[in-house]
């Protein structure tokens, strides 16, 4: 819970549903103190990829491993502490106010970060005084602002977004992509989906393209324009995917 | 544990201020208002009570568990994603509905039952038999529905599951004893039909309950093998009994949502 990003390192990570292999062996390292983008065509294994970081999918013994910060991850919840996670589709009790939400998460965690919560984006988003609303009254615009707020409230090292900025307006998603540029300096590493292209542009410094659940390719977001030749990340990424016969 | 307490509350919260639940306290207060008003006093209206909680907990229970789950399945995602154990989350999650549903039950039919007062002397014993075997109930098919809802991701198969398992211990396991008991009438059939009872949870509570009521003459050959077998005795063993039932779907459901993907 210090200002220290976390290291994400995956090897071999494997991982199949039934018969489909949607997770082919991805090897990774996502570098401490970098937004990284993971980016690929639809039914690449992202959104795996991301919930076997978070413990949220099985790992079978034959299906690699995950090392964060030096620690290889066997099952133990404890090193969630040190995550953030903004889930795609916010949807919380319907029945409790967002504050009652707050206080449950920190609830769940022993201690509060030492310099406080990070609440930042409460005010930002000026969500302080919906709070105590029921969040079934809330739009959902707004809860997903709520679900920003979440995870960055515990300063977390290392942060995971699934597509931050979808169903939020351009002022609430410009607000989140000023922190999340932020975040590096604020000690966390950051993890993102997106299928905006130009978000992924603007917010991105490495790159990490998946395809058919393993890294087709990998490197930095300037890498990539510059060894494509495309002034536009899109254009670039329609390339990778010609490149590799789809 | 103490991570369970604290999801244990919070659903407790939520639960508590669902207008499904506050509804199905008020019904079960009409009813039961209703019965003990009109239904001809004292030991008929509990009967009558008996099988409205033989038959409606059991489905309020599962159906709810199941949609409950359903409907909060990215939460439980993103609790997931909190340092929290799976097994606390899923102990947290079952007390919160078992909590919720117990509490709507027992003061929908436990304060009429009160408010209305002794007619017959075994009164009030037997409603409170009649809330404890309803609590029990409870807690069984709320674990049938959070397992079921747990196995089936998809919502219209896990309904269709959790109606199936409601459909059998209400209505078609009876109908399976009735075979029985009919097809082998030339054996001697008490022991195999007392396993079979006690493999029923809602027929656990109805015979534990009719014995009590000193009626079990009327309801038939299960009644009158339980009432030979146990006497008295036959009441703990039965409740006792219904906790086993209970304890089997809800180990299930821990299994398959500790290994689950989300």
């Amino acid at each position: 819970m210090t200002a220290v990003p976390s290291r994400v390192e995956l090897i071999g990570l494997r991982k199949r549903f039934g018969r489909r292999e949607v997770l082919r062996g991805v090897d990774l390292t996502i570098e401490a103190g970098r937004i990284t983008a993971i980016v690929g065509p639809n039914a690449a294994g992202k959104t795996t990829l991301i919930k076997a970081i978070l413990g949220l999918v099985r790992r079978g013994p034959g299906d690699g491993a995950i090392v964060m910060d030096g620690s290889r991850l066997n099952g133990e919840c404890a090193y969630r502490e040190r995550i953030g996670y903004m889930p795609q589709a916010a949807q919380f009790p319907e029945y409790l106010t967002g504050r009652e939400v707050l206080d449950l998460l920190m609830g769940l965690r022993n201690r509060p970060p030492p310099p406080g919560l990070d609440e930042e984006l409460l005010d930002e988003f000026r969500l302080r005084e919906t709070l105590d609303q029921p969040v079934r009254t809330l739009s959902g615009g707004t809860r997903q602002k709520l679900n920003a707020v979440v995870a960055f409230l515990f300063r977390p090292s290392l942060l995971i977004l699934d597509e931050p900025t979808a169903g939020l307006d351009p002022v609430a998603a410009g607000i989140l992509k000023d922190k999340v540029l932020r975040a590096p300096s604020e000690g966390a590493t950051v993890v993102l989906t997106s299928h905006l292209m130009a978000e992924v542009e603007e917010l991105a410094q490495d790159l990490v393209f998946l395809l058919d659940g393993a890294v087709a390719w990998r490197g930095t977001v300037a890498g990539l324009l510059e060894q494509s030749g495309e002034p536009r990340l899109e254009r670039a990424i329609a390339r990778l995917l010609r490149e590799a016969g789809r | 544990m103490n991570m369970a307490v604290k999801v244990l509350v919070s659903q407790l919260r939520n639960v508590a201020r669902n207008r499904w639940i506050i509804g199905y306290a008020v019904l079960l207060f009409a009813v039961t208002e209703l019965l003990l008003r009109f239904g001809g006093g004292g030991e008929r209206a509990l009967l009558s009570l008996l099988n409205v909680v033989l038959l409606l907990l059991p489905l309020v229970s599962v159906v709810f568990g199941v949609i409950y789950v359903h409907n909060s399945r990215e939460f439980i995602e993103l609790l997931l994603a909190q340092p929290v154990g799976r097994g606390a989350l899923y102990g947290g999650l079952f007390g919160g509905l078992v909590l919720t549903l117990t509490s709507g039950f027992v003061l929908g039919v436990g304060v009429p039952l009160l408010l209305q007062g002794g007619g017959s002397p075994g009164y009030l014993s037997q409603g409170a038999l009649l809330v404890l075997a309803g609590v029990l109930l409870t807690i069984v098919f709320t674990a049938f529905g959070l397992a079921v809802a747990v196995r089936f991701d998809d919502r219209v198969r896990a309904l269709g599951a959790a109606l199936g398992v409601w459909l059998l211990c209400a209505l078609v396991y009876d109908g399976i004893i009735l075979l029985v008991t009919t097809l082998f009438a030339d054996y001697p059939l008490e022991a195999p039909l007392l396993v079979m009872t006690f493999l029923n949870p809602v027929d656990l509570a109805r015979v534990a309950l009719l014995l009590s009521f000193d009626i079990s003459a009327l309801m038939g050959y299960t009644g009158a093998v339980y009432e030979r077998f146990f006497g008295a005795g036959g009441l703990a063993l039965a409740l006792a009994m219904l906790l086993v039932c209970a304890a089997v779907p809800f180990g299930a459901g821990w299994r398959w949502f500790k290994r689950k993907d989300f």
